[in-house]
């Protein structure tokens, strides 16, 4: 890449650096560890590539208040090292090694958790962010409870970048649970399977399904752990450990070309695996079952059904995304997909990044 | 003819003459929400019954010039709410419809004038419920939790309205439609819902909603623990929270909170309380069984005198019902009162509810708590007698609480909004340039600033121009180091 680097090593010095690139007219990358450098759309080469990896500060842990504030730039494995000591953890587990805190917030990825603690922005209480222009502004705060003012948090996470750099987030931590049960069950229709299980009162933190096996996940106290794997055996067979499956929640396209996201209804899950197969029999499956995701890996050939398959999930509630490929195929393709309520998204766009300088072409607002 | 006279004509010409009210009589009702001490009336009041209502409505006030706010139930504790008399008032109680109930998809869609109530009776029999529960929501609307992003006692463990809002219909302030999220999650695209959720009627009006459903969990159980002392009371919050158990909610009454209660409801709380705990577990029995256990353990320990565990639905509904009830009940041991609402980190409790008490004592003025312990959000009451002219330090007592919250690095606002009440306070908080960025969504959505203006922001922008930019060349080109990237 023949684009200039920054490497600001604090907030501040990292708004005067967009301040001046925006003054010449620069369009900006931003990269935090590169783990999803081929999520998105592929966009246009910037002119200037911001890494977020200098503001690596953890600013402040409050155990007592289950909240920590961190720069952009520190790996969410460095969080979890961090509040783990005490006992706790951030609930969110997308699987990218090595992925920074930023980068998570950026593209809203998510993990088999999702299920019981939902998305980032669930989670995300406060959030500093510099704009193209280099303006630095602060929403939220660092209460898990707070109502004041617009909440930009939500706006920024899943923007790619494009209304502006991420600089440092609050975020609720949850109690770590001492006890880990795990059930694997092999099915072919993992949502009546985990419907099965939900009747039985068990709430698991996670439900996985890799296209044969359903591996249901119990985090709790050790009775508690122990008593809700019975209750699933009881209910759809399976076997009970206390580990995770290797493996575990990792993207189905490891090793292939292309990744889709496909979403759903959540009651529509069987009509939506039904839909894949038919449309893609060769893709590599992942579902994280009861939250209305389903991942793929697929060839780029796969692609040429991309149109056919977002007509039949549309049907069902859902929209499928090319969530990550090598650019040349990306150019070839709508990575995104209709959006709906795209008007209103440009006019945010407009607003925050006028000028449309920050990371062009990978979000669906940009040209 | 007045733009306002316009636009009245208009609505007349084209819905119900039941739907508009002009008569003074009749307008007094929509003067204030529940923060009845700012009082408008409102030029004109609508009674939507549809999208296209609302849609013509606004679209009439984009073109006339004219400013709109929304209300749903009118229970707003900010002055959200409160109406202009240049303006129209578009109130949503007539859409009230359930549109969709999806227990599969675990969600549903409802129309902005549902109570928040009416909707967990109605997906019960399908064994599910809708989590945000606000203290008023036997009367509140949908669309009010939504533009307040409101909370509720159990939203300690399960969010607020914007965790639970996925989708939403919204007549934007131009008069058009959008439609944002739906049934599915993670909607490509920016989080609009995300950024409407808590806007408090800034954006445009919310016509159509759709939330998640939970499952009824297996188990519920309900702990009523009684201390001496307030501080005994905050150390059991922090060991429970410490010991890693997340209760669906734990609320906190201090004593002059249990005699209103007491004097309102009759709860039966244990005599001789210095404060009260209700402390919710739910989940799978397995679970809840022995985190009971453990929040009993922590109360003794806590020197909790008498813990009582709710035997059964009547029970565990008297409990709850002398907390719900709790502002309107200070109204027996007080002529007038404030309902603060207020954010502090949950380890500076015992700090703040002190300082508040110095506060009270040097004001010569009584203030009652009643809080969601857990998330540390305060509503403090304060008590006077308007007769006796203690208004204003009444009021004195309630913005040092605020500053109190602020210093301790809390939040203005946990749940009521920011609304009127609090636009003085968003400075405390926030920087200008905080401020003039949030204000781009406001541009983004509603340039000409028509939908409830004057709420939340101290200063309204003026779309078009930049926060914070800087003109001419950056002090680091003059420096001529701006090439050290
Ligand atoms: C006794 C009592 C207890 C309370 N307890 C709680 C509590 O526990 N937790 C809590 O969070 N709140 C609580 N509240 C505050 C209040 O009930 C909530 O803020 C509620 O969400 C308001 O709903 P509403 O329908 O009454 O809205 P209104 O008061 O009518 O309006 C509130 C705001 O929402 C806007 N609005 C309303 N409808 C729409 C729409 N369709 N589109 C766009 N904007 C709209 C209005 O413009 C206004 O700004 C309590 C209030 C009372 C009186």
């Amino acid at each position: 890449m023949s684009s200039d680097l920054f490497r600001p090593t604090s907030i501040e010095r990292l708004g005067e650096m967009l301040a001046t690139a925006s003054g010449d007219g620069r369009t900006v990358g931003i990269r935090g560890a590169g783990s999803k450098e081929t999520w998105g759309a592929a966009g246009v080469e910037p002119d200037v590539v911001l890494s977020t990896r200098g503001l690596d500060r953890i600013v402040e842990h409050a155990a007592g208040d289950l909240v920590i504030t961190v720069e952009a730039g520190v790996a969410l494995a460095e969080v979890q090292r961090t509040v783990g000591s005490a006992g706790q953890w951030l609930a969110l587990d997308p699987p990218e090694p090595g992925a920074t805190v930023g980068g998570v917030i950026a593209t809203a990825a998510t993990g088999p958790r999702r299920l019981r603690f939902g998305t980032p922005r669930d989670l995300l209480i406060g959030i500093t962010v510099v704009l193209a222009d280099g303006t630095v502004a602060r929403s939220g705060g660092k209460v898990v409870k707070n109502v004041a003012g617009y909440d930009l948090g939500k706006l920024f996470t899943g923007s790619f970048g494009t209304l502006g750099v991420i600089a440092e987030c609050t975020f609720r931590l949850h109690p770590r649970p001492p006890a880990l049960r795990v059930v694997t069950t092999s099915t072919d229709d993992p949502s009546a399977a985990l419907q099965a299980v939900t009747k039985t009162g068990a709430e698991p933190t996670a439900a996985e399904w890799d296209g044969s096996t359903l591996t249901t996940v119990f985090e709790s106290i050790e009775s508690a752990a122990e008593q809700q794997a019975d209750w699933v055996v009881g209910a759809i067979g399976g076997d009970a450990g206390s580990a995770l499956p290797p493996g575990f929640g990792a993207r189905p396209w490891e090793g292939m070309a292309v990744g889709l996201k496909l979403t759903h209804r959540i009651g529509a899950m069987c009509e939506a695996l039904a839909v894949l197969a038919r449309a893609l029999p060769d893709a590599v499956v992942r579902a994280h079952v009861g939250s209305g995701v389903v991942l793929a890996g697929v060839d780029p050939g796969a692609l040429a059904a991309l149109e056919s398959l977002r007509s039949s999930i549309a049907g069902l509630g859902g929209q499928v995304v090319v969530a990550c490929a090598p650019d040349d195929v990306k150019r070839d393709v709508d990575v995104w997909g209709p959006v709906r309520g795209l008007a209103v998204m440009r006019r945010l766009k407009e607003q925050f990044d006028p000028d449309g300088l920050m990371c062009p072409g990978r979000f669906v607002v940009t040209p | 003819m007045t733009a306002l006279a316009e636009l009245t004509a208009d609505c007349r010409a084209r819905l119900k003459p039941s739907q508009v009210i002009t008569e003074p009589a009749e307008l007094r009702t929509y003067e204030c929400d529940g923060l009845s001490s700012y009082r408008s009336t409102p030029g004109v009041v609508v009674l939507a019954e549809s999208t296209d209502d609302i849609a013509y409505v606004v679209g009439r006030c984009a073109a006339l010039g004219v400013p709109f706010v929304a209300r749903g139930s009118g229970t707003g504790l900010s002055g959200g709410a409160l109406p202009r008399t240049d303006g129209v008032l578009i109130v949503t109680s007539r859409l009230n419809r359930i549109v969709h109930l999806a227990p599969d998809d675990e969600r549903a869609v409802v129309e902005p004038g549902v109570i928040n109530a009416n909707l967990t009776s109605a997906a019960a029999p399908h064994g599910y419920y809708y989590a945000p529960d606000p203290s008023s929501q036997q009367v509140c609307s949908i669309g009010g939790n939504v533009a307040e992003n409101s909370g509720g006692a159990h939203c300690l463990k399960y969010g607020f309205t914007a965790h639970h809002v996925t989708g939403l219909e919204v007549v934007m302030p131009d008069g058009s439609t959008e439609q944002f999220g739906g049934m599915a999650p993670d909607p490509v695209g920016y989080d609009v819902v995300g950024a409407v959720v808590g806007s408090e009627g800034t954006l445009g009006v919310v016509t159509e909603v759709t939330v998640r459903l939970l499952r009824t969990p297996q188990s519920v159980q309900t702990v009523l623990a009684a201390f001496r002392t307030i501080e005994a009371a905050g150390d059991a919050v922090s060991a429970i929270i410490a010991a890693g158990v997340l209760p669906a909610a734990i609320e906190l009454m201090d004593a002059l909170a249990i005699e209103a209660a007491e004097a309102a409801v009759h709860p039966n709380y244990p005599a001789g309380a210095g404060a009260v705990l209700i402390v919710e577990l739910d989940g799978p029995s397995c679970e809840v069984v022995a985190q009971l256990a453990d929040v009993e353990r922590l109360c003794l320990s806590a020197q909790a005198f008498d813990i009582r565990i709710a035997d059964g639905e009547a029970e565990r509904g008297l409990i709850w019902k002398g907390r719900k009830s709790a502002f309107a009940a200070v109204g027996r041991i007080s002529p007038d009162y404030i309902v603060q609402d207020g954010v502090i980190p949950r380890t500076a409790l015992a700090e703040v509810l002190q300082a508040i008490d110095d506060v009270a004592a040097e004001a010569g003025l009584r203030v009652a708590n009643v809080f969601h312990a857990g998330d540390g959000n305060l509503h403090p009451l304060v008590l006077f007698d308007e007769s006796q002219g203690e208004t204003e330090r009444a009021e004195a007592v309630s913005n040092r609480i605020i500053e109190l919250c602020l210093e301790h690095g809390g939040s203005i606002t946990g749940e009521h909004g920011v609304g009127h009440d609090k636009v003085v306070h968003m400075g405390k908080m926030f920087s200008p340039v905080d401020l003039d960025v949030m204000q781009l969504v406001r541009c983004a959505f509603d340039p000409a600033g028509i939908s409830n203006p004057g709420k939340v922001f101290p200063t309204p922008r003026l779309c078009g121009e930049r926060p914070g930019r800087r003109s001419g060349a950056h002090p680091l080109q003059q420096a001529g180091v701006a090439d050290v990237f």
